[in-house]
């Protein structure tokens, strides 16, 4: 099961913009293995999305993946023609929205949808494929299927709608899914329904899941494996124990010590002083240097990264070590 | 649903009362239709006889109201100049404009669509800029002179296609119409282009906007993301979104087209209610006027219902809030 399915090393992709080049990735590496799921965590703006679009060849002009590598079952998908991307694409590699609300075409119904999406990659009848599409809708848990198929997307609720859009992603039990803060805008009790039922699916389907969310609770509760990223790169990889028990980043410390704790409630939530540096204007050396407690002239040098594609972390003065010191 | 087209009929109702009496006077203040049918040299005797005959000597409320109660049995008097009820004279000639209306938006949307797609596609290219300049030219030039042009070059020059009257037509499924014969068909192929042209126009220039608005969106990203082919997104994610606002600005343009027929019909002599509005303007033909006002209302308000339906049956929204 530990088979590697994707392999992503110094992946950059930059808008040209008229005020400046935006750097939305610059440099990220990432590995994932069959029936793993790695939650890519950040705040607002840090590049999860575009690094979720880079990967698929996805990104919208002014964007241009213009650095690395994307290796997917072995394949070079950097090199992939756009026919070899497409058919991979809702096949082989699943995406999930944000928002279903916004990604699904409201004036189509959903079992058009689902079964344009079947037709895309396999060769079914209308029926073969409607009846594909009814089993998954009920699959991730939407009552009456055979009915709701017929529906429009604004006739489902925002959980219901994002069952939707899992399903359609299930479709084809692809080897990858990456999900694009797809819980966001749930409630928090469905949200956690959905998380369970994903986890479940993916062991059973032996997938690989990339599960991306500025809440480091939701990845805690989901995924084995964090990268927390911060403009643009990387900056603590690790297991979720790892990086939740012994953060080394002090970006990765202040969103441990921004999530809401049984014993505090109550008391405002601690948040990261400062603001994520905008995207054009991002300091001298570490990013996070502005906004970090332990910065020294050090720090005007860009930190590499230390340790491994399991462990790692870039900073000069990782907090474990102040620690122990 | 059925209180909504309740409340469209009893305003319609309203609306239609509100014209005829608008209409009535209107037509009552342009001139007098006794100095048009008469020799100059008439006599008061024969004057009287004419004017009694066709109820001009009573008072003007009495005449509106003997209108409207006839009206109300379907009665809208007789043609003055023809001498036939006013009605048959203008349902005779009906039929030859919404032909030629109806063959217009047809050409605009067969025309425009693609068009407005190709040139959406391809935003600040060559092919974009050329049809946005000739769509300028569509929009801006005046549509007599287009209608001149058209007849330079393809009647004069080219000499493909005649330039005047309807040609012969035939019966399809109980309709009069053009259609029916080769001949008929390319009589009527210039004077729907002319009435077409601010339409083509009008739907390149919704289509290209309604592209570029609509291909950013999250739902086109998530289509590619699901594999679907270029084709598929542009033709029903993206077409049938843009559809909406098109189908809703031609079904409120039906009625204006129904107006400009007017200058068309004039220029390429094609026997519709726009040439005879014309003509019994000039013959002071109260009857017929009034009844063609009161006819293009109907049939405006009924367009509008149309719209409004078929604006629902697009949008699914809308559809279930009905
Ligand atoms: N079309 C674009 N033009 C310029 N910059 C962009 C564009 N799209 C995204 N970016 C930049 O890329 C960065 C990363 O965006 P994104 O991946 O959406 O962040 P996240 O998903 O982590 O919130 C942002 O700083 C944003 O400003
Ligand atoms: S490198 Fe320096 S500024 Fe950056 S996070 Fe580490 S201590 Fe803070
Ligand atoms: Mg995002």
């Amino acid at each position: 099961m530990s088979e590697t399915l994707l392999e992503v090393r110094n992946l950059k992709t930059w808008f040209e913009t008229p005020k400046g080049t935006v750097k939305a990735v610059d440099g990220v590496d990432l590995t994932l293995n069959r029936g793993e799921i790695l939650g890519l965590v950040g705040e607002s703006g840090s590049g999860k999305s575009i690094t979720g679009f880079s990967l698929l060849g996805l990104v919208d002009p002014p964007g241009k993946v213009v650095e690395g590598s994307i290796l997917f079952k072995g394949e070079d998908l950097r090199a992939a023609s756009n026919k070899r991307l497409q058919a991979l694409r809702g096949d082989r590699i699943a995406m999930i929205f944000q928002d279903p609300m916004m990604t699904l075409n409201p004036v189509l119904r959903i079992g058009t949808q689902m079964i344009e999406t079947v037709r895309a990659h396999a060769n079914v009848s209308k029926a073969e494929a409607r009846a594909m599409a009814r089993d998954a809708l009920g699959m991730v848990g939407i009552p009456r299927p055979e009915e709701r198929i017929d529906a429009y997307p604004h006739e489902f609720s925002g959980g219901m709608r994002q069952r939707v859009a899992i399903a359609i992603a299930l479709l084809h039990k692809p080897d990858l899914i990456i999900a694009d803060e797809p819980t966001t805008a749930l409630d928090v009790t469905i949200q956690s329904q959905i998380l369970s039922e994903v986890q479940k699916l993916t062991r059973e389907m032996g997938m690989g899941l990339i599960w991306i969310s500025h809440d480091l609770g939701v990845v805690a509760e989901l995924a084995q494996n964090v990268a927390v990223m911060y403009a643009g790169r990387i900056v603590e990889r690790g297991t979720v124990d790892q990086v939740l028990d012994t953060p080394m980043h002090p970006y990765t410390r202040g969103l441990i010590d921004s999530l809401p704790m049984e014993n505090d409630r109550g008391q405002p939530l601690k948040q990261i002083p400062g603001n994520a540096p905008p995207p054009l204007g991002r300091p001298e050396g570490c990013p996070f240097r502005p906004r970090c407690g332990f910065a020294t002239d050090a720090c005007l040098s860009e930190p590499s990264e230390t340790g491994d594609l399991s462990r790692g972390w870039r900073c000069f003065h990782p907090l474990a070590q102040e620690v122990t010191a | 649903m059925t209180v909504f087209i309740l409340r469209r009929v009893l305003q319609a109702i309203l609306v239609l009362a509100i014209t005829s009496l608008i209409v009535f006077l209107g037509v009552y203040a342009i001139g007098d239709p006794l100095e048009i049918l008469l020799p100059a040299d008439a006599t008061m005797a024969e004057r009287a006889q004419v004017a009694a005959s066709l109820h001009l000597d009573q008072p003007l409320p009495l005449q509106y109201l003997n209108f409207v109660s006839s009206a109300l049995q379907g009665d809208f008097g007789r043609s003055f100049v023809y001498n036939r009820p006013a009605l048959e004279v203008i349902f005779e000639r009906l039929p030859a404009t919404l032909e030629l209306v109806t063959t217009s938006l047809v050409l605009s949307l067969v025309i425009g669509l693609p068009l407005g797609l190709w040139a959406g596609m391809k935003p600040g290219s060559l092919t974009d800029e050329s049809v946005m300049t000739g769509s300028i030219l569509g929009f801006s030039l005046p549509n007599f002179w287009q209608g001149m042009m058209l007849i330079m070059i393809f009647s004069v020059w080219l000499g493909w296609l005649p330039s005047t009257g309807r040609g012969d037509t035939g019966t399809v499924l109980g309709l009069h119409t053009s259609y029916a014969t080769w001949d008929g068909f390319v009589h009527l192929l210039l004077p729907a282009l002319n009435l077409a042209m601010a339409q083509i126009a009008l739907v390149i220039r919704l289509t290209r906007t309604g592209v570029q608005e609509t291909m950013p969106l999250d739902f086109v990203k998530y289509a590619r993301a699901r594999g679907l082919s270029e084709r598929r997104i542009l033709f029903v994610h993206v077409l049938k979104t843009i559809l909406i606002p098109i189908v809703t600005v031609l079904g409120i343009e039906f009625g204006s087209l129904i107006a400009f027929a007017v200058v068309t019909e004039t220029i390429f002599a094609w026997p519709g209610v726009g040439k005879l509005i014309i003509d019994s303007i000039n013959m002071l033909d109260r009857p017929v006027v009034v009844a063609y006002i009161l006819v293009i209302v109907t049939m405006f308000i009924l367009i509008n219902l149309i719209v409004d339906v078929l604006y629902s049956l697009l949008d699914p929204r809308i559809r279930s809030r009905a």
